[in-house]
């Protein structure tokens, strides 16, 4: 039977590959996915817990996916508002690459 | 109620409907593996395909297939609404936004640049290390390798539940969200009207 711990073993394996890619990509749409690949990590294992926290009428703890809720739209919203920077940085600067973005370099 | 009727026209459906549903849950319990597993490991693939191709274009693709995977997990752990949530807005509205912006940008295929070798592994050996964290973290949650508790009836009124904590106690955070995302609305618009100088 599948246990909590597989749902976040899986959870923290969707994390790390989308850290890798925030860590390891240069292009900045590709690291925008990978941000949103680490978002529902941690909602898969927040909606996890919130089915294995049954109370004694035998429902799951709601209280996880109201969360969960939230947290999809605040990623949705994130999403808009990102990719319109990145618009308006390749209209500024004709790129979606960080390695071209390095006005703060030290 | 048609429902009601059929009960009581033939008083003895309630048994045999118990046993449909115990017979019924014993099959979920048996494939739920299976499906766990063939959901999970999609989930982890597409994952995977979205940061190893090169082409913009392919890693949003995968990400949809990556974000079906997890929409499916979600059923499995019986939460219906943000299951359905999930691929209304991740595969119906973010990705379509993903790949108008992509095709906006007209990116091609990045060119192979020279990868600084030791960003490259020291990158890779932090993904590890903070993976090989959690798994020992993993280890040690109260209860993490005990089967889930089991809910006597399924319950597909999970839309109700959530409706009424989200319009209940989570009132307030439900109103702030709506003024982010009025607000957001309003940022997009100001950042893509205009060029920013």
């Amino acid at each position: 039977m599948v246990s909590l711990g597989d749902y976040l073993l899986v959870s923290g394996m969707l994390f790390a590959i989308g850290f890798a890619g925030v860590l390891l990509r240069r292009n900045l749409i590709v690291i925008f996915m990978s941000l949103e690949l680490m978002l529902n990590a941690a909602n898969l294992s927040l909606v996890a817990f919130s089915r294995f926290r049954v109370d004694a009428t035998g429902a799951p703890n709601y209280h996880g996916q109201v969360f969960v809720f939230f947290i999809i739209t605040v990623a949705a919203a994130e999403v808009a508002v990102g990719l319109a920077i990145i618009v308006a940085l390749y209209r500024a600067r004709r790129t979606t690459h960080v390695e071209d973005v390095n006005a703060l370099k030290f | 109620m048609p429902r009601d009727k059929r009960r009581a026209v033939n008083p003895g459906s309630d048994a045999s409907q118990l046993f449909l549903l115990t017979r019924h849950s014993s099959l979920v319990t048996l494939t739920m593996p299976f499906f766990f597993w063939f959901f999970a490991i999609m989930m982890l693939v597409f994952g995977l395909a979205v940061i190893i191709n090169r082409n913009p274009v392919a890693s949003a693709l995968s990400l949809v297939v990556s974000f079906l995977g997890l929409a499916a997990l979600f059923i499995t752990l019986g939460a219906f609404f943000i299951g359905i949530i999930q691929v209304l807005v991740y595969a119906g509205a973010v990705m379509v936004l993903f790949l108008f912006i992509i095709m906006l940008l007209d990116l091609r295929a990045e060119e192979r640049r020279r990868t600084n070798f030791v960003a490259f592994t020291g990158g890779l050996l932090v993904a590890l290390i903070f993976f090989l964290q959690v798994y020992l973290v993993i280890g040690h949650v109260r209860g993490a390798d005990s089967p889930f508790p089991s809910m006597p009836v399924p319950r597909p009124d999970d839309v109700h539940r959530v409706g009424l904590l989200l319009f209940g106690s989570y009132n307030l955070p439900f109103q702030i969200i709506g003024v982010l995302l009025l607000v957001a609305t309003v940022g997009v618009i100001v950042l893509s009207k205009r060029e920013l100088r």
